[in-house]
Order: structure tokens, then C-alpha cells, then sequence
């Protein structure tokens, strides 16, 4: 079998050209060549990869000259056709690891070609990049090169061979807001007790989740006149035509419905059910006004305290459902409703 | 409060004509355990079966795992409540069957029952797979309700339990286990310098086939209370709810909460385990600011320095777990919360319907959205008709080649969020 191919790109620094006074050397390819921290990724590899070729460029340059730089790099990394591309590391030379992570992103974006680098965690790169690429973390500083290395070289090898990457903590990336499971050594419990000895000791412990920062939406304001509105339902209550005709999962839908309620006064039996996997569906099911009420809008509607009740309705299975799901949904479907001029919507849940 | 609790090991399930358990082996009458079922005139047939470790065995819709116990010395009986009458558990003796339990299953209730595979990767993921498995299939009577259904089915499992429990009642247990918590004053002049520790268990309580029993009462109809950690042990919480399968807590859990059992670990070492804090998971929001409420004053009053709160179920329960948090938090007393995650099968969505900077602390059960592949086994208990309909499984669950795609939420106990469990995510 034959070696995989890897392109190295390092700075000019690890290519021993110059500190500061250099960082304006241009791109430059050497094919053939392993160039400074190569040669300790070469040694990682075995004989499963070699590096066939190694990128010098200079920070400044790459920095000051993106547009240019980022098209030279690219066609000197295309020339070479490589299994996958590997940046750095770059510890916590800033400028470094943002070429670090810009050349990577580009590289898999641009060329398709999967990319690899490695960086300290308070490096600027990081935050800007850890969620597009894989990124080891590293020490501060090139006293690190051994330990970064042995977990960026069989990373860079898993990516290459096209294997299943586990989870950040033991393959030592950077968490990049993909949650993957794995089996820890110690059961849940166990590790919840030895945390909360560490927290009760005011030692340092690390969450295995880390509290995300909400997305909250300002409410519209009120509709002035009533009478005068159309208003839409719109449920994650599940409710759907008997027989769920465009099978909405029970739990974790992948999809909503949009359903026609013209000339329907009354969800019957009969008529409607719900596809929702998270509640008891009798009571739903007997009579699902209970849950999208078409039936007391039509009241209303009757009675002009609505001007009319939109003649579509749109439903989900919010059980479950990944949050993303839901907003991608919620987006497309609000489109149609101001499209179809309805002035609110009332949003069942369950 | 002192518990000691004997350990009798079975290594194999038989039928026979007389029930017994001897050298390890458990045989059991099935004509016996038959006519236990039946006494519920619900139930209109019952099926037995044996599911052992390794072998190409799925069960499904699985409804509750029970592991059967007895109690030997001391106060009241297994199941207090709901099966034997209602007296204080927790003190004396008991004997528990290790390595076995009673699984319920048959046509499918609500949408939440479970897989459990004896074999292949499904079994990786659900820790019953390790257990020799009495199964009862019930089949309900016709034009019965769910919840008629729901409740039918649990309470035949608990007598099949309570049955095979009584035939250790004479044995000598293979190793016995020492629980012992202290009173208030008791303990604090016992371990005057360790930091006083509590369970905070959240108990599923959204209604509709999601209820959870203490002593018989539904927890939903409860305010915050405490128990002594040895209550668990004698069955005084069980399961009545077909939430997702994969975070449940099936009755086995509750007997052999891993919470409670750690924290014993810990107990008079590191730690001083006070006791257990109960409260529930309702759907209205004054509830779950009063249950909330109730668990922070009670962590208060107490004068505890930390809790483990641990949550059942997902997605509305995220809003109590968070109250808890955030409000024992502000008491001054440490938290640690588990949970289980839906962060959508590509594992980029947000994993918790909310959240709050207090959360400091979080072990996760993982990604219950993670999708699986199980193979086709030689034998199915139960049914894999519901497979597409059941939560973590959709139309295309069956596959052409006989193999089933779900979600992992759709395996019993995988994602467990007492921390019963080895998955996490990351």
C-alpha cells in the first residue's frame, strides 16, 4: 500500500529563515522537502505517511497579503495533490495560528482536501477556526512540539484514512461544537461524584457539557386590532391528518407538515391524530382541537373577534427534536406565512 | 437508618415444574408465574421467555426491568405501596437476585418502549444485556386504554418480581452489603469534618403514561420530600412511564440507584451522605417553581455543602434541572447535574432545552440522537412491528437487509441519567 501523502505548511520561523525581521517572506513550495517540525511528524507517521512536500510562508505576509497568499498556497497544495493537508502548530504565535486555521479551512473548502492543525487555546486562530477545522490543542509554546505531535500525526492519519474521529477528549482536538459519544472508563455516577468531590475541594474539574449561550427572541408587539387579523396555528403538538400522511417521526422529526383546514370547523376522531411519541395520545387523539384549537377559532372567527383563521396550518413533533431542526423548519415555514399575509401565529406546544 | 442487603447470585434462568433457585440457577414454574399475570383480568394472555447474555436475542417493546428482591428482617415488604402495604423500608434485610431481572414487554404501550439486544452493538449500549432476563409478554384485553394498559402491565411485572424475590427467602446470600445513614445531630457528631452531602433525584412526573410511584403515590401529586438512601433498595420509588427509553429510569434503577451507591462509597470517608431528596418533573410551570423552591429551602435546611441532582427524561425536565441547579446554587450549596443529551443526529444542535451559568457542572450520558445500525438477530421477544413508531425510530427504522436503524434513544438505558451508564459525549 502505498504511503499517505501529506502537504506541511509552517511559518518562517519553524523553517529557521528568520524570527520578526523574515516575516515577510513570501509562499514558497519545497517539494521533497521536510522542513523543522516535519521531520518530529515524519518520525509519528511510521511508514503509514510521508510528507511530500512542505509550505515556508511568512506571517506577515500571509496576514498583509491574504487574497494573493491564500491563491499561491492553494495552487502549490493542489500541485501536490496530498491525502491531507497539516498547519503548524503554531502554540500561541497569533498571526500563525490564524494562517494556521485560515489555510486549513481553505484547503478543505476550496480543494476538498481534509486538513489538520494544532494551536494553543487562547491562540486567536483557535476561536475562529476550531469549529471548521480539526484543531489538537497545544501548549503555549514550542517546548510543546512533542506532545502536539503525538496527537496531531495519528489524527491528521484517522482523517486521512477517512476513520471515524471519536470524541475531542480522546483524540485531542478541540471541542467543535459536534457532540460524539464514546464510553468512558467510569460510569456516570461515579464520575459525578468525583466532580463534586473536586468542586467541594474548590479544585479545578472539567463539565462534560458546557452551558451554551441562548438564542432569545424579543416578542413582536401586541396586534392592535383583532378583528382585523389573520391568525395562523401552528403546533409542536404533532396534530395531524389521520393517518400522519407524511410520516412526521414521533420523536426527533426531521420534517413538518403543512395541512389544508379550509372549510374545516372541527377536528374530529375521525379527521386528525397526533404523530407526537412524548405524551399520552388518547386525549389528542379523541379530539386534537385539544391541542391545535381549530375548533374555538372558528368561534371566534364566527363571532369577529379574529378577522379569519389562516386556511393552513403548520405541525411538528417537538419531542426531542433537535433545536436546529426546529429553527430551520420555523424559518421556512414563517416565510410562507407572511407570503400568505397572516398577521400572527398562535404556537401550540403540549 | 441500616440496610444490609445479600446478594444471591443467579448464573442461569430455567423453566421447570416447580419454581426454585439452587446453586445459582433460578427455575421457575411457568404455569405459576402464569396464573400471577392473569390475576389481572386486563390482561388477557401472557407469553414467557428467557433472554441470556450473547445470545442473538432482541427484546422489544420493553416496558420496565425490575430485579427481584425480598425482605428478610426489619420493616414492611418490596414495593411498599404498590405491592406489599404501606410501611417504612429501608432498615433490616433484604435479599436481592444480582445478575437477573424481570423484563416486561408485548404490544407496544405509548410510543417510548425500548430495545434491548443481548448481543451485537446494540448490547453495548444497554446495560441489561449483561443480565439473564425473565421476559413477560403481556397481551391486554381488547379496547383497553393506554394508560389501563400502562398500568396493567407494571403491576404484573412488580408480582413476578415479588414471586421469584420470595424464593430466596431461606437462602444464605453469596455476599452481603452494608448501608447505614444517621440522623441529622447523629451524623454531624459522627463525621463533624466532612462536607454533608445529598441526592436530589428528579422523578419523572409529566403525566400521561410519564408518572413515577414513592410508596404508591404518584410523585407528580408530591411536594419535595426526603427519604433515607436505603428506601431505594426495598423498592420504594417505581417506574410507571414510557418516556424515552434510553433516559427512563426503569425499576431496576431505582433499586439499584448508582447515585446512592457511590455516594455510600464515599460515605464516612470523604463525605457525610446525608440523604436522599426527592422531587418531581411537572409540566405546569407553578409547579416546577414550587418543586424547585421546595428542593433549594430543603438543601438549606439541611446545611448541605453539595448535591448530585440527577433528571429523567428530556426536553421539559430541562427547565427543572436548570431551576434546581440554579437555585440550590444560589443557596451556597455545590452542584453537580446529570443529564443526557439531543444534540440532533450530526451531534451540531443544542443539547439541552436550557440553560444557565450555575450549570458549571454536568456529567452527560451522551447524545441520544446518535444513530445505530443493529443487526438482525435470530430471535425477537416481543415484537419489532413498533420499531418505526417508537421514539428514536422512524419509517425507514426496517431496512431491506433486516436490520433496524434508530436512534439511540430507542434502547433501554442507554443514555441513563442517574449515571447508570458509561456513555458520554464530548
Amino acid at each position: 500500500m502505498s504511503k499517505i501523502k501529506v502537504v506541511h505548511y509552517i511559518n518562517q520561523f519553524f523553517a529557521q529563515i528568520g524570527g520578526e525581521e523574515k516575516a515577510d517572506y513570501p509562499a514558497e513550495l519545497r517539494v521533497g522537502e521536510i522542513v523543522g517540525p516535519g521531520q518530529a511528524l515524519t518520525q509519528q507517521f511510521g511508514e503509514e505517511a510521508e510528507i511530500v512536500a512542505t509550505i515556508v510562508c511568512g506571517d506577515s505576509y500571509f496576514n498583509e497579503n491574504l487574497d494573493k497568499a491564500k491563491a499561491d498556497i492553494l495552487e502549490m497544495v493542489k500541485s501536490q495533490n496530498p491525502d491531507i493537508f497539516i498547519a503548524g502548530p503554531a502554540f500561541n504565535a497569533g498571526r500563525y495560528g490564524v494562517a494556521c486555521g485560515t489555510i486549513c479551512d481553505a484547503v478543505q473548502e476550496e480543494l476538498g482536501i481534509p486538513a489538520v492543525t494544532g494551536m494553543y487555546v487562547e491562540n486567536p486562530g483557535a476561536d475562529m477556526f476550531k469549529n471548521k477545522v480539526y484543531t489538537v490543542s497545544t501548549k503555549n509554546s514550542a517546548a510543546g512540539m512533542r506532545d502536539a505531535v503525538k496527537k496531531l500525526a495519528p489524527l491528521a492519519l484517522k482523517i486521512a484514512k477517512g476513520e471515524k474521529i471519536g470524541a475531542s477528549c480522546e483524540e485531542g482536538y478541540m471541542p467543535n461544537g459536534v457532540r460524539v459519544n464514546f464510553f468512558e472508563k467510569e460510569r456516570g455516577s461515579k464520575r459525578a461524584v468525583k466532580m463534586l468531590l473536586k468542586k467541594l475541594a474548590d479544585k479545578p474539574f472539567e463539565t462534560e457539557y458546557p452551558m451554551p449561550s441562548f438564542d432569545r427572541v424579543d416578542p413582536q408587539p401586541a396586534i392592535k386590532d383583532l378583528s382585523k387579523a389573520t391568525i395562523a396555528l401552528c403546533t409542536s403538538g404533532g396534530i395531524v391528518p389521520k393517518g400522519n400522511p407524511d410520516h412526521i417521526e414521533s420523536s426527533n422529526a426531521s420534517h413538518y407538515g403543512e395541512y389544508d383546514i379550509t372549510g374545516v370547523m372541527d377536528l374530529t376522531e375521525e379527521t386528525y391524530e397526533t404523530a407526537h411519541g412524548g405524551y399520552d395520545p388518547v386525549y389528542a387523539n379523541e379530539d386534537a382541537d385539544r391541542v391545535l384549537p381549530v375548533d374555538v377559532m372558528r368561534e371566534f372567527e364566527k363571532e369577529g373577534v379574529i378577522g379569519k383563521l389562516h386556511n393552513k396550518f403548520y405541525t411538528t413533533v417537538g419531542n426531542g427534536t433537535a433545536v436546529a431542526s426546529a429553527k430551520a423548519f420555523a424559518e421556512e415555514y414563517a416565510q410562507k406565512l407572511i407570503a400568505d399575509g397572516v398577521d400572527a401565529v398562535i404556537m401550540t406546544s403540549t | 437508618m441500616k440496610l444490609e442487603v445479600g446478594h444471591i447470585f443467579i448464573n442461569d434462568i430455567q423453566f421447570a415444574s416447580e419454581s426454585k433457585i439452587e446453586n445459582g440457577v433460578l427455575y421457575v414454574d411457568e404455569e405459576a408465574v402464569k396464573a400471577i399475570v392473569l390475576e389481572d383480568e386486563k390482561i388477557k394472555g401472557v407469553k414467557f421467555d428467557i433472554a441470556k447474555p450473547g445470545e442473538s436475542v432482541r427484546i422489544t417493546p420493553v416496558k420496565d426491568v425490575i430485579e427481584p428482591r425480598v425482605k428478610v428482617e426489619g420493616r414492611g415488604g418490596v414495593f411498599p405501596g404498590v405491592i406489599a402495604k404501606v410501611d417504612t423500608v429501608g432498615s433490616g434485610k433484604t435479599y436481592a437476585l444480582k445478575g437477573m431481572a424481570v423484563v416486561t414487554a408485548g404490544k407496544i404501550v405509548g410510543f417510548q418502549e425500548g430495545i434491548i439486544d443481548m448481543s451485537g452493538p446494540g448490547a453495548e449500549y444497554t446495560p441489561f444485556s449483561k443480565l439473564n432476563n425473565l421476559v413477560v409478554v403481556c397481551e391486554p384485553v381488547d379496547g383497553i386504554k393506554q394508560h389501563e394498559y400502562e398500568k396493567a402491565v407494571r403491576l404484573a411485572g412488580f408480582r413476578v418480581a415479588v414471586y421469584l424475590g420470595e424464593l430466596a427467602r431461606e437462602l444464605t446470600p453469596d455476599e452481603t452489603k452494608t448501608y447505614e445513614t444517621y440522623g441529622i445531630m447523629e451524623g454531624k457528631e459522627k463525621f463533624p469534618n466532612l462536607p454533608r452531602v445529598a441526592y436530589v433525584q428528579m422523578l419523572q412526573s409529566q403525566g400521561l403514561l410519564h408518572d413515577t410511584y414513592v410508596y404508591g403515590v404518584d410523585a407528580k401529586r408530591t411536594l419535595s420530600t426526603i427519604m433515607n438512601p436505603t428506601e431505594v433498595m426495598d423498592g420504594a420509588i417505581v417506574s410507571g412511564n414510557c418516556v424515552s427509553a434510553c433516559d427512563k429510569n426503569p425499576t431496576y434503577v431505582h433499586e439499584n440507584n448508582p447515585v446512592v451507591h457511590d455516594l455510600f462509597e464515599e460515605h464516612g470517608k470523604t463525605i457525610n451522605f446525608v440523604c436522599q431528596i426527592l422531587t418531581n418533573e411537572n409540566v405546569y410551570l407553578a409547579d416546577k417553581m414550587r418543586s424547585s423552591d421546595w428542593t433549594a429551602k430543603m438543601c438549606r435546611l439541611l446545611d448541605l455543602d453539595a448535591v448530585i441532582v440527577s433528571q429523567e427524561g428530556f426536553g421539559n425536565p430541562d427547565t427543572d434541572l436548570i431551576m434546581n441547579c440554579k437555585k440550590i446554587e444560589a443557596e451556597g450549596v455545590k452542584t453537580v447535574i446529570i443529564t443526557d443529551e439531543y444534540a440532533g443526529r450530526d451531534g451540531k444542535s443544542q443539547s439541552l432545552a436550557d440553560a444557565d451559568p450555575a450549570a458549571d457542572a454536568v456529567v452527560t450520558g451522551g447524545n441520544a440522537n446518535q444513530v445505530i445500525v443493529l443487526p438482525k438477530m435470530d430471535k425477537v421477544i416481543g415484537t419489532e412491528e413498533f420499531v418505526t413508531i417508537i421514539a428514536g425510530g422512524n419509517e425507514h427504522s426496517h431496512r431491506e437487509d433486516g436490520t433496524i436503524e434508530v436512534e439511540i434513544q430507542a434502547i433501554t438505558g442507554a443514555t441513563n441519567e442517574t449515571g447508570f451508564g458509561y456513555l458520554s459525549a464530548r
